[in-house]
């Protein structure tokens, strides 16, 4: 797994993805279409732009996938990658410019297969390259912070706000803020009620195994109903609710938009939650557990002091779990008007506009990425502290 | 165990009936249907839809199945450490991507219809059997390994007669988790026009017709159900096979 | 003193402690010693109200046990168990101040107690005090395991198999420690072991157990010469009783008048010693000194006779 292991010289995952980024620049790497709906003309990384301003993109591009090939070097593996990201961005934008010149006032350019091919192997080497360099939860903190520090800055500048996809939130910004706002809410809404309710009654469960055997089986079995099913259940349950009980309606539970979407995100999170607060509770060592009670402490101390300490990094991950499951969940919410990055999926796929699918799809991927990557560090840091015994 | 028998076979006669015999639940989800609206979907059969969602999401397990297995015997070969590293960062990061947006990305890329549904069922389905495999064939007893090279097995036959079958319970879990969100992905893909159960939901939203979400979300939810709880039952007996 | 009063404890019905009664005496080490399924450790935990007697009671200076809620009764006598049950999350000192903090002990008694105790078992503060157990060795991990327990000052110490998962070496340094410790403390200790050599080493008094009753009590020598039962003799182990009876006996005893070849053994040597340098030797008497001086001998005749003067 080490550098050393790995041998001197090629790397092999370099030579994989110097093979695929070389197959993926024959492929056209952006498109021109004379409108926003019909289907456009690709063109090839060498011929977005005049030579003079696509050949240095692509040298860049071209040179991180060279430097991967180091084996011994994940450092230079890394900055390789981060040369080839910062190439497509060129490419990209002064594309673009280049492309639209003169093509038209409806005429619409946007990332082709190549583009996100080359992206996604490039984005793996820099993955790849991390996976070596390990490195700690403070410092991957700090990369994320500056990765979206970076991504902020280009999306403000406007570098890219030649691209269909920008121009499609340019005419959607306010739209785009309040789905932002609702998705959110929905993710972590139903992650603070899943919480609310499934930390006492994992706690509960770790007491009583007949109370365990009773609610994760029932969990468990809410985790298997695909999603679409569940938000449409929700629909005529909280539809009854809402019409037999005027103050639910008061407060807005009716069987359509936000009310059944929240309701059957809970439903989902609830398992991971309880059945981790579970296990993570009854991974105190038994010796331990004893231990504590033979010193005098009472339940609630070793709950506190023993017991969810020393679980907490298992509770976590099962909140990354609830946090990355609801986050792409939310997207469902759109099918029945509870709003979210959904409504703009499904309108995009409604009307075949692929950039309002990508405006709904990518900002949901990226939230659903830097959760998971944020819990994954908590995690971490919640190990921190030797707990294997020998 | 008696109750559960009894009640997974309730549940599959009455799976049987919505899909074969929809006609019988009229009085049932009539309360729900709006005045004068159609209360049964009848726009295309109930079996035909079931048999198509049911095939789609087999093929992509299939694939899905048959290349994460080979791809983590590869990686777990000594010739194919350097790429270990990465396989647990792709797995890992890979199933943050959520179904939906996998579904809503291939359709710019392959268009609409069974296609894109197809590739993202089997993309997304990749990553659990090839998390589950690579963790059982990385995680072998290796007293187990050892006798199996003691007593004169070449790498083909440790490989098929001791590494697979001692991983099978672990990558069948794989496949059970990467199943069931398949069946439910697939029935997100009736929005992109390929021929599933969700067809019947969507109808229902879109027309305010409960009747037809309750009724397509009863048997894809039934469906799930069974079959998650089938290969359940199929992996537990594995297990106790091999003394687990 | 600690006095034990017909307790019993039924599960199911079932006797797994029947009726035992016995009186320790404070400063002592008393051992409890039996085969799996004994009841030894149903016995040590019902002492500090792990479990709780079906009847009996036990008093403790005079006090019934069962006056004060087990928690804070737990509180006053220590408890040390196999695999030490250190807190993996907490560091050495957090995890031998647990007692002391419960107490509501001020922060700094606490940690003038914890380096006092880490000094008594050998281990620098400096050097120990803020590692966590996983980066102790076993040994050191017990030894933090019983400085916890010792923490309060407790009137009791209970262990329960406190040695059992060191191996061989650590185990005999780790039984000499808790007797060097014990006579500069003072302190009474019970401890439950299912190893008779463990028990006769330690143990002041020794308890055999046997099917949920206490079949004997007594010294050491009363247990290795008048088993009370086939059990007992058989725990001791038939073969080697007379070895274990000379291992007990000083050689002061058996000194007569003499000469004898070879390197004189100590006064307070074992007869056990002895025989092994005789047998070593191939010499029929060991000389004997006292305050480095020759004062006497010891023969193989004598030793043998002592030895199976019980046979």
């Amino acid at each position: 797994m080490s550098i050393r292991t790995a041998g001197r010289g090629l790397s092999p995952p370099g030579l994989l993805f110097a093979m695929l980024g070389a197959a993926a620049l024959a492929l056209p790497f952006m498109t021109l279409s004379p409108n926003r709906i019909v289907s456009g003309q690709g063109v090839a990384a060498w011929a977005v732009a005049a030579p003079g301003i696509a050949l240095p993109g692509l040298a860049a591009v071209l040179a991180g996938l060279v430097l991967g090939l180091a084996a011994a070097y994940p450092k230079l593996r890394l900055a390789g990658a981060l040369a080839g990201l910062a190439g497509l961005l060129w490419l990209l934008s002064q594309g673009a410019a280049a492309l639209l010149d003169g093509a038209g006032e409806y005429a619409r350019v946007s990332p082709a297969a190549g583009f996100w091919c080359l992206g996604l192997v490039l984005m793996l080497q820099v993955a790849d390259a991390m996976a070596t360099l390990r490195p700690g939860p403070g410092l991957r903190a700090l990369l994320l912070a500056a990765f979206l520090a970076v991504l902020a800055a280009i999306l403000w500048s406007g570098l890219l706000s030649d691209l269909s996809v920008m121009v499609e939130y340019a005419s959607r910004a306010r739209a785009f803020r309040d789905a932002t706002l609702r998705h959110l809410g929905l993710a972590f809404g139903s992650l603070a009620a899943a919480g609310v309710i499934g930390f006492p009654l994992g706690i509960l469960c770790h007491r009583q195994a007949t109370l365990r055997g009773a609610t994760l089986p029932v969990l468990s079995f809410l985790q298997t109903i695909p999603s679409l099913a569940m938000f449409g259940l929700m629909i005529p349950i909280l539809g009854w609710v809402g019409a037999t009980f005027p103050a639910a309606r008061a407060v807005g539970i009716a069987g359509i938009g936000f009310a059944p979407a929240f309701l059957a995100l809970v439903l989902y999170s609830l398992l991971p939650v309880v059945a981790n607060t579970v296990a993570g509770l009854a991974s105190t060592p038994p010796a331990a557990l004893e231990a504590a009670r033979g010193m005098g402490m009472t339940a609630g101390q070793r709950l506190w002091q023993v017991e969810l300490p020393l679980g907490l990094p298992v509770i976590l991950a099962g909140l990354r779990i609830v946090l990355v499951q609801n986050v792409g969940l939310a997207v469902i919410a759109g099918l029945i008007g509870g709003g979210g990055y959904g409504t703009f999926v499904f309108q995009g796929l409604n009307q075949t506009a692929t950039d309002l699918i990508l405006l709904g799809a990518l900002p949901t991927v990226l939230l659903a990425l830097v959760a998971a990557i944020v819990m994954d560090i908590l995690v971490e840091l919640a190990r921190r502290t030797p707990e294997t015994t020998p | 165990m008696k109750w559960g028998a009894i009640l997974r076979l309730v549940l599959v006669l009455l799976l049987l009936a919505l899909v074969l015999r929809p006609g019988w639940f009229t009085p049932v989800f009539a309360p729900l249907a709006p005045a004068g609206g159609p209360v049964i979907y009848q726009r295309s059969s109930l079996l035909s839809l079931s048999l198509s969602h049911l095939g789609l999401v087999a093929a992509a397990s299939g694939a899905a199945t048959l290349i994460a297995v080979t791809l983590a015997v590869l990686v777990t070969r000594p010739a194919g450490t350097a790429f270990r590293p990465l396989s647990r960062t792709i797995t890992n990061m890979g199933q943050t991507f959520p179904p939906v947006a996998v579904l809503a990305l291939a359709v710019p890329a392959l268009g609409f219809g069974a296609g894109p549904t197809l590739v993202a069922l089997f993309l997304y389905g990749l990553l659990p059997i090839f998390e589950n495999a690579m963790t059982a064939l990385s995680t072998l007893p290796p007293a187990t390994i050892e006798a199996a090279r003691g007593i004169g097995l070449n790498r083909w036959q440790r490989l098929t007669r001791v590494e697979l079958p001692l991983a099978f319970p672990v990558i069948l879990a794989g496949i059970r988790l990467s199943v069931v969100i398949a069946l439910g992905t697939a029935t997100i893909g009736s929005t992109v026009a390929a021929r599933t159960l969700g067809e019947v939901i969507i109808a229902g939203l879109l027309t305010n017709n409960t009747a037809f979400v309750l009724q397509g979300g009863l048997i894809v939810g039934l469906f799930a159900v069974l079959i998650y709880d089938a290969l359940s039952q199929l992996e537990s007996r594995v297990s106790r096979r091999l003394g687990r | 003193m600690i006095e034990i009063d017909a307790i019993t404890k039924c599960y199911d019905g079932q006797p797994a402690v029947d009726a035992v009664s016995m009186t320790v005496e404070s400063g002592t080490i008393t051992a409890i010693v039996g085969t799996s399924g004994s009841g030894k450790t149903t016995l040590l935990r019902m002492i500090n109200r792990l479990v709780e007697p079906s009847s009996g009671e036990v008093r403790i200076n005079g006090q019934s046990t069962r006056e004060e809620k087990p928690h804070l009764l737990r509180r006053r006598i220590g408890y040390a168990i196999q695999g030490h049950g250190l807190f993996p999350h907490q560091t050495v000192a957090r995890n031998i101040g647990t007692v002391p903090r419960l107490l509501g002990w001020s922060k700094d008694k606490v940690r003038e107690r914890v380096d006092e105790l880490l000094r008594l078992f050998s281990m620098e503060p400096e050097e120990f005090r803020d590692r966590y157990p996983a980066e102790l060795s076993g040994g050191q991990q017990q030894r933090v395991g019983v400085a916890r327990a010792l923490a309060s000052r407790p009137d009791l110490l209970l262990m329960d198999e406190p040695f059992g998962a060191l191996d061989p070496i650590i185990r005999t340094r780790a039984q000499e420690d808790l007797r060097q410790i014990q006579q500069k403390l003072g302190s009474t200790i019970m401890l439950v072991t299912h190893d008779m050599e463990e028990a006769i080493r330690l143990g002041d008094r020794v308890a055999v157990m046997d099917g949920g009753k206490l079949v004997q009590y007594g010294t050491p020598a009363e247990i290795i010469a008048e088993p009370a039962s086939d059990f007992v003799a058989h725990m001791v182990g038939d073969v080697e009783r007379p070895l274990r009876l000379l291992s007990l006996l000083p050689l002061g005893d058996l000194v007569e008048e003499g000469e004898a070849e070879g390197e004189p053994l100590p006064a307070e040597a074992s007869l056990r010693e002895a025989l092994s340098a005789c047998l070593w030797n191939g010499k029929q008497a060991v000389p004997v000194e006292r305050d480095g001086k020759v004062v006497g001998r010891v023969t193989l005749d004598a030793i043998r006779a002592r030895a199976g003067h019980h046979g």
